[in-house]
């Protein structure tokens, strides 16, 4: 495969167009909306705890306007993170953010990773990385209901 | 015009990109540079370079006369009557700011600066922190369904309370070209000073400030095939004289004591410190390369251009463009449905062809047409009807790749 098809892998491309866990969530118990000026997306990831800050995420939505690939990103995260721990979670984050990042070709085990693999292609288009990691800024601020993050922020 | 000679004189235009030939057409955003202009920046720093206004030695006279040359060029270029009214600056967004905070010191609490919706951050912030400081009213003349200015709108918000309006030429994120002269004398009669925002307007259309008839004119150098880092602030010379200055330090003092400093006249007064001694000869070898090929033929070969690529945009289907002002720059800002603009300047990039995708630094613009962002191709004079083919036949993959 080329660069351009491991971005935009069939995977990527049917998140976008059908975005699993698209809408608010009510109740929640967390709400951040991510930002990216530098494009002007902005993506709202809801959570649900038993309490704000407490016991294992029940679920995981999101709402706004945004690439393929933040869309995408978005989508495949409300899957993997559902039922994780809020440490668990962290983990997840930093996993994720490593893959897109990766200076080498990242080892990726499908089995435990998931539709999150389809991810790896980002990190050719140094571009793109920030609409991969936009919801999961986001989804890290909802655990502390912190309203608003922003890509641009503390470099 | 000879496109083929003139596409020879960019260097950059033969380079490849993704493996593919390169198609530039994110000229809005900055535009390439012609060997006369890299030759002349070379020229001086291999051979020339030295401070001005302060050496008794050769090189620092050859320097000083340089600049002042190229001030003399710049001033040609826009018809300003005197060359002394041309202050060089970092670009667009400092002449602004400059203005902003020289000329808006007079303004007083309730006073109204009139904007428009279509204008980039750089002519919209510097006058919100402006009223912020001051207590000033900001007011927004809005645009019509094809993306030109509303001129009752325009007309309607004008009052004499209004004290300044601040309008841009040509819109980067549209490609309108805005009724300036016209846009100046309705603000002239209420009384209101009138800044242009030329930075999309002059590496397309003559200017001539008199003929406009406004008080401030700003433009950047690299969005006129000079290099970075230097633009120009016209203004006319009552006010610039009357104007306090808007940095301090050397180069623009007559005598400095720690019981009081005098000021030099302009444009000294407004170009504290070592200016950028290369960026202004490089602007101004801009100016010379640009009256070789000439105005008039720029701005027929680019009509002609924009007319095809428009026509050849609108067979694709689900391709939507932003502006169809009758009157308009070689910009085509266009969304596909279902497709974020991100997207489309990725996969266009894997084709060779630079585009711009976002908000263009017209967010307010944005809002208003309900997008986030949209893909925007300008063009400039260099760029051929066969680049306009290869941008049809990528967005075409696009939108493949998307069905």
């Amino acid at each position: 495969m080329d660069d351009l098809s491991d971005l935009y892998q069939d995977i990527i491309l049917s998140h976008n167009k059908h975005p699993h866990n698209e809408g608010d969530l009510d109740p929640h118990t967390g709400v951040a909306e991510g930002f990216n000026p530098l494009c002007g997306d902005r993506l709202k990831v809801y959570l649900r705890q038993a309490e704000q800050g407490k016991g294992n995420v029940e679920a995981v939505t999101f709402t706004g306007e945004g690439c393929a690939i933040s869309k995408a990103s978005a989508s495949i995260m409300t899957s993997a993170v559902k039922g994780l721990s809020a440490d668990e979670i962290e983990a997840k984050v930093e996993e994720v953010v490593a893959l897109l990042t990766a200076q080498d070709e990242p080892e990726i085990d499908l089995m435990t990773m998931g539709d999150l693999a389809a991810l790896a292609g980002v990190r050719k288009f140094p571009a793109r990385i920030k609409c991969a990691t936009l919801a999961w800024h986001a989804l890290l601020a909802a655990l502390k209901d912190e309203s608003a993050v922003s890509t641009e922020a503390d470099g | 015009m000879n496109i083929a000679a003139v596409r020879s004189d960019f260097p950059i235009l033969s380079r490849e990109v993704s493996g593919k030939p390169l198609v530039y057409l994110d000229n809005g955003a900055t535009t390439q540079k012609p060997c006369a202009v890299i030759d002349k920046i070379s020229r001086f720093f291999e051979y020339e370079n030295s401070n001005i206004h302060r050496g008794v030695h050769y090189l620092s006279m050859d320097a000083t006369d340089q600049y002042d040359r190229a001030r003399l060029r710049l001033a040609e270029m826009i018809h300003a009557p005197d060359t002394n009214e041309v202050i060089f600056v970092r670009g667009t967004t400092e002449a602004i700011n400059l203005v902003a905070n020289s000329y808006g010191e007079r303004l007083q609490e309730g006073d109204e600066i009139l904007l428009t919706l279509m204008e980039h951050h750089a002519n919209i912030v510097p006058w919100q922190m402006l009223a912020e400081r001051k207590g000033l009213v900001i007011r927004v003349a809005g645009i019509t369904e094809t993306g030109e200015l509303d001129l009752d709108d325009f007309t309607a918000k004008l009052s004499e309370k209004t004290k300044i309006a601040a309008f841009t030429q040509v819109s980067n994120a549209l490609g309108t070209i805005n009724p300036v002269k016209e846009l100046t004398r309705l603000a002239k009669e209420k009384g209101a000073m009138v800044l242009v925002d030329g930075a999309q307007a002059v590496p397309h259309l003559q200017v001539d400030v008199q003929d406009i008839g406004c008080d401030f004119y700003a433009f950047s150098s690299h969005k006129m095939f000079g290099p970075d880092g230097v633009g120009v602030l016209w203004g006319k010379q009552e006010w610039l004289n009357s104007m306090p200055p808007y940095q301090g330090g050397g180069d623009m003092i007559e005598q400095v004591s720690f019981a009081g400093t005098t000021y030099r006249g302009i444009p000294e007064r407004f170009e504290a410190g070592t200016p950028n001694i290369s960026g202004a000869i490089g602007l101004g070898a801009a100016v010379d390369y640009l009256n070789q090929i000439g105005h008039a033929e720029i701005e027929r070969y680019e009509k002609e251009l924009l007319d095809y690529a428009t026509a050849a945009m609108s067979e694709i289907e689900g391709l939507n463009i932003h502006g169809r002002a009758e009157n308009k720059v070689g910009v085509i800002s266009f969304t596909l449905d279902g497709i974020h603009p991100h997207d489309i300047g990725t996969i266009l990039d894997t084709e060779g062809v630079a585009i711009r995708a976002g908000h263009h630094c017209a967010q307010p613009l944005m809002d208003h047409l309900k997008i986030s962002g949209t893909a925007r191709a300008s063009f400039a004079f260099y760029n051929t009807q066969e680049e306009a083919d290869t941008l049809v036949a990528a967005i075409r993959k696009v939108q493949k790749m998307f069905a």
